[in-house]
Order: structure tokens, then C-alpha cells, then sequence
């Protein structure tokens, strides 16, 4: 595919997705609500066949970000799906490590820190604080002091 | 049997006295075969993520190159290019160089060291002395250049630190002529030893398949046939410029990633050797003013795999948040597909075989139904070793 192929591609799932930003030609920002993250990501991992990358989770102050980077690697184009969870008191999204083994570390590394619940997930287990850590003390929240 | 009765496990950190870094792998055994792993990790857990949100756009460098002592010019350049990104600025051609020949550096000293430890675990000292030695020279032109051997901190936003002198290049030059003619020959010489063939191939195999499914990156990808480089596939410095191959291997064995490492080091004296042509005159770096707010990712081929950073600037001096993700992230769990059903002594090498930022086994023991130990590190390097004298013996 090049690049126009992979945008008509993407507008496949236009209905599902809040905005598309291109800030340039190859960097792509799909915003989406939490809900439909997981038929995103499938779609891109499985329909568009873009390499996973990473997930990075972000306490946006008034909301929790998750964004789940691809990289499609033929047009050196990354993608990075944006879902808000608008909840701040249960933050949950659905896990997308049943299909992509290469995500339950990171989403393990964002319930540690920012307390995201990813459903479905299954070994949630912590992976970076340790045993002794407290519960419920989420470090990459903005109300705990740097 | 009782599901609370344990099986035997095999204890593999959390530290060990070969490489940097704590990991703790626990490898559930039935006799000889390895039947589970699960890893844990983050004994050196810095919180460099939250550091970096306290610190000012052009101190972040300096932080991200200390995440790893050997990619410390891969983590702070991919820092470097997502803020370039947000801010819109071009450096100047000749940093480009700059930055593409530090970088080529770092991988041909960080695939050395591999070749060498990887030498040394299956019992080939005088690889593990070659290669170290080999590699000084360029560890050398590193401090000649950057100040350090290490954590060289040469890259900043906006361009370089310190300049690649011309009067430098010369020297540089001779270097690489002999460090190729003695890669070659440690590389035929791999190769062409049967012992290593019989030792290494067919081991901890991760497949085609499996590599895209644990999204592994580098030579890990790289050995098991998946053509991903993130220097062609999105250049970034001056790559798009300079004509080199990606090199890949299908079989996803040990050997492959070996051999993936060893012809890496030929591609990357060659693209040195064309950047050292090629440098243009001009500054090294242009002025940046204030970082206006937006997001940007920037990621670079580490010599492990795709070192990834997503920054988000609020218009601040201060990223708000500032994410990194390093190869062995995605690299390491891929134990899961390529440990299970090896043998004890062949794990060991397979964990090392996707040079993890690894770490870790002064403590390593394995375990019988009763907690005797049976085995600690000591025993289980011999293992190893003696696998491999064994196969040399029945070849003569």
C-alpha cells in the first residue's frame, strides 16, 4: 500500500473513530473513544498488517489518554490511536494483548502507574512497582508531587 | 499430582555478573526441557519517565542517554527528533552526519560486545578476547570525539554538541580498515567452525510468525526473516542518503542472529566510511527558541531495535509527558515463543541471543522437588560449555 492507499484504507473505519489528524504526511492521530480502541487496533494490526510498537498512557487532567502507536513500516508512516477514557474515577479500557502478545507488558506497565484497568487481560499482574508498593498509588498521575 | 505441588523451577537472576541490569527470568523444568518462563524485570526501575517531566526540554538529553550505557546515543537522538518534530526544526546537514556516523559507532562497539559475550557463554574465550579487543579502538574514537566512551551526550535539540574533527577522519578511517579485516576474519571464522553450527542452530528458534505477533525489532527481528530497520524504513539523520543493505537471516535460530550481528558491522563501517565522504562543511547546530505545545513520536534503529519516544509539550520549557520504549521491551518477553522446549543449557544462550539489555545471575539456581539446589550459575555455565566441548569432541 502507499500512503494514499493506507489513508482510504483507514477511512474503512471512519464511523468508529471521533477525528483523523496528519499533522504530516507521515504521522497519523486517530482519536477514538475507549470503547471502540479494540476493533481499531485489531484492524490495524490484522486488516492494514502495521507493526505494534508501543502503548503510552498519559493523565490528560481531566480525562486518561491511551494511545497505541503502530508503525507502517512501507510507508514509514506511524500511527498512533487515541483513546480518551473520560471516566476518572474507574478508568478501564478492553486489552488488546489476546491478539497482540507484544502488549501485555506495557498495559501491565499502565495499570502500575496510572491505574487503567485493561479488561479482559490475562496476567495482570504488576511488572514495574514493586511487591511493597502501596495500592491504589498511581505514580504517573499528576496529583502525585514530582 | 497436586496442582500445589510446585514444579521444579529454574531461577535465572536477578543479577548476574556478566552483563548490566537486573532481570529475573524463572524457567519451569521438566528434567531437562524448559516448559515455561515467566520474566520479571524493573530492579533498576529509575523512573526516568517522570524524571524527565521535571527536567527542561534540553536537559532531557542527558537523562535519556543514561537510560542505557551502550544505545546512550540512540535513546537521547530519538528524544531529540520528536522534539524537532513538534517545534519544526531543521539541523543543520552537516549534524545529520554527525549524528548518523556516533550512532554507527555505537552499533558496531554494541554488536561486538554481543559477539563476545555470546563467545563466552558457550565456552570460546578467544572470541569473547577478539571481539573486546577489537571493539576498543572504536570506544576510543568515541572519547575522541564525544569526551566519553561512554553516554556520550553529543546530540541536542537543534543539532550536535561536538563536532566529527576533519582532522579526525583520517584516523577514523585506518581504524575501520582494520577493524573490517579483523570482523571478517572472526567472521569467516564463525562461520566456518562446525562446532558453532552444530551448537547454535536449530537453537531457541523464534518464528516468522511469532516475531510479528511479539512485535520484536532489531536483529532479533531481523534473524527471523522480518526486513524491518527504521533507518530505511523512516530514515532519520543522513541514512536516506548513503547506500547500505538490511540485513536479514530466515531461520530465527541463535545462529541467525549471530550472523545478522557480524554482517551488520560491515554495513555499518560502510555507511561511516561514506558519511566521512560525504560530510558537509557548515555549523553543527542551529538555535531553538522556545518549544511550542504539540505531540510528536521519533524513533531510531538502536543497535537492539527500534528505541521509540512519543513527547507532548504544552508550550511550556518542560515536556508534560514524555514516554520511551527500548527494543529489549518488546524484545524479551518474545522468550515466551523462543525458550519453551530447549534444553537447560541452550536457554542460556537463547536469552542472550537477543542481547537483551540483560542482566543478572550471580543467583541463578535450579531447584529440585525438595528446594536442593542443584544446579547455580557455575554449574549451569558449565553445562553449557560442556555441550559444546561434547559436540567437538564427537565431530573430531
Amino acid at each position: 500500500m502507499n500512503q494514499e492507499e493506507l489513508k482510504n484504507k483507514i477511512s474503512e473505519i471512519k464511523d468508529k473513530l471521533e477525528s483523523i489528524e496528519q499533522p504530516l504526511e507521515n504521522r497519523m492521530y486517530l482519536t477514538c473513544k475507549a470503547e471502540n480502541n479494540y476493533d481499531i487496533s485489531k484492524f490495524l494490526f490484522e486488516d492494514v498488517k502495521a507493526r505494534f510498537v508501543t502503548v503510552t498512557g498519559i493523565d490528560a487532567e481531566h480525562c486518561f489518554e491511551v494511545l497505541y502507536h503502530f508503525s507502517y513500516d512501507q510507508t514509514s508512516c506511524v500511527i498512533t490511536v487515541k483513546a480518551i477514557i473520560s471516566d476518572r474515577e474507574n478508568p478501564s479500557i478492553e486489552s488488546i494483548t489476546s491478539i497482540l502478545p507484544a502488549a501485555e507488558w506495557i498495559e501491565r506497565e499502565i495499570h502500575d502507574v496510572l491505574g487503567i484497568d485493561f479488561k479482559n487481560h490475562p496476567n495482570m499482574r504488576r511488572l514495574i512497582l514493586s511487591d511493597d508498593w502501596p495500592e491504589g498509588v498511581y505514580p504517573l498521575r499528576k496529583e502525585i508531587k514530582k | 499430582m497436586k496442582e500445589s505441588i510446585k514444579k521444579p523451577v529454574l531461577a535465572v537472576g536477578p543479577f548476574h555478573p556478566l552483563q548490566e541490569e537486573m532481570e529475573f527470568f524463572q524457567l519451569t523444568v521438566d528434567g531437562e526441557i524448559v516448559t515455561d518462563i515467566d520474566v520479571r524485570i524493573s530492579y533498576n526501575h529509575r523512573g526516568i519517565e517522570k524524571i524527565s517531566e521535571t527536567l527542561q526540554f534540553d536537559q532531557v538529553p542527558y537523562l535519556v542517554s543514561r537510560i542505557c550505557g551502550i544505545c546512550s546515543a540512540s535513546h537521547p537522538l530519538a528524544y531529540v527528533q520528536a522534539v524537532e518534530e513538534i517545534a519544526g526544526i531543521t539541523p543543520p546537514e552537516r549534524a545529520l552526519y554527525v549524528r548518523t556516523i556516533i550512532n554507527e559507532l555505537e552499533r558496531i562497539h554494541s554488536h561486538m560486545l554481543w559477539v563476545g559475550l555470546a563467545g563466552h557463554f558457550i565456552g570460546y574465550d578467544t572470541v569473547f578476547m577478539w571481539a573486546w579487543k577489537y571493539r576498543e579502538p572504536v570506544l576510543d574514537l568515541l572519547e575522541e570525539i564525544t569526551g566519553n566512551r561512554n553516554n556520550y551526550g553529543n546530540v541536542k535539540i537543534g543539532g550536535c554538541r561536538e563536532d566529527v574533527p576533519n582532522e579526525i577522519i583520517g584516523k577514523m578511517l585506518k581504524e575501520l580498515d582494520a577493524l573490517e579485516k579483523k570482523t571478517d576474519m572472526l567472521t569467516k571464522a564463525v562461520l566456518d567452525d562446525p562446532v558453532l553450527h552444530a551448537r547454535l542452530k536449530g537453537v531457541g528458534i523464534l518464528s516468522y510468525e511469532d516475531a510479528v505477533k511479539y512485535a520484536v525489532t532489531g536483529p532479533t527481528a531481523r534473524g527471523s526473516g522480518v526486513a524491518i530497520d527504521v533507518r530505511r524504513d523512516d530514515p532519520y539523520a543522513a541514512y536516506a542518503d548513503l547506500d547500505w543493505n538490511v540485513i536479514t537471516q530466515p531461520e530465527g535460530d541463535v545462529f541467525a542472529k549471530a550472523v545478522v550481528r557480524l554482517l551488520e558491522v560491515f554495513e555499518s563501517i560502510k555507511i561511516i566510511r561514506q558519511a566521512a565522504k560525504k560530510l558537509p562543511d557548515g555549523p553543527i547546530a542551529v538555535e531553538v527558541k522556545e518549544i511550542p505545545a504539540g505531540e510528536a513520536v521519533g524513533h531510531t534503529e538502536a543497535p537492539r531495535g527500534e528505541t521509540f519516544h512519543y513527547v507532548r509539550s504544552d508550550g511550556g520549557n518542560r515536556p508534560v509527558r514524555h514516554k520511551v520504549r527500548a527494543p529489549s521491551f518488546v524484545n524479551v518477553p518474545s522468550f515466551k515463543a523462543s525458550c519453551i522446549g530447549e534444553e537447560i543449557p541452550d536457554v542460556t544462550i537463547t536469552l542472550a541471543a537477543v542481547d537483551p539489555c540483560y542482566s543478572c545471575t550471580e543467583r541463578l539456581a535450579v531447584i529440585d522437588e525438595n528446594n536442593k539446589i542443584v544446579h547455580d550459575y557455575e554449574t549451569l555455565l558449565k553445562l553449557s560449555r560442556e555441550k559444546t566441548a561434547k559436540m567437538k569432541k564427537e565431530m573430531l
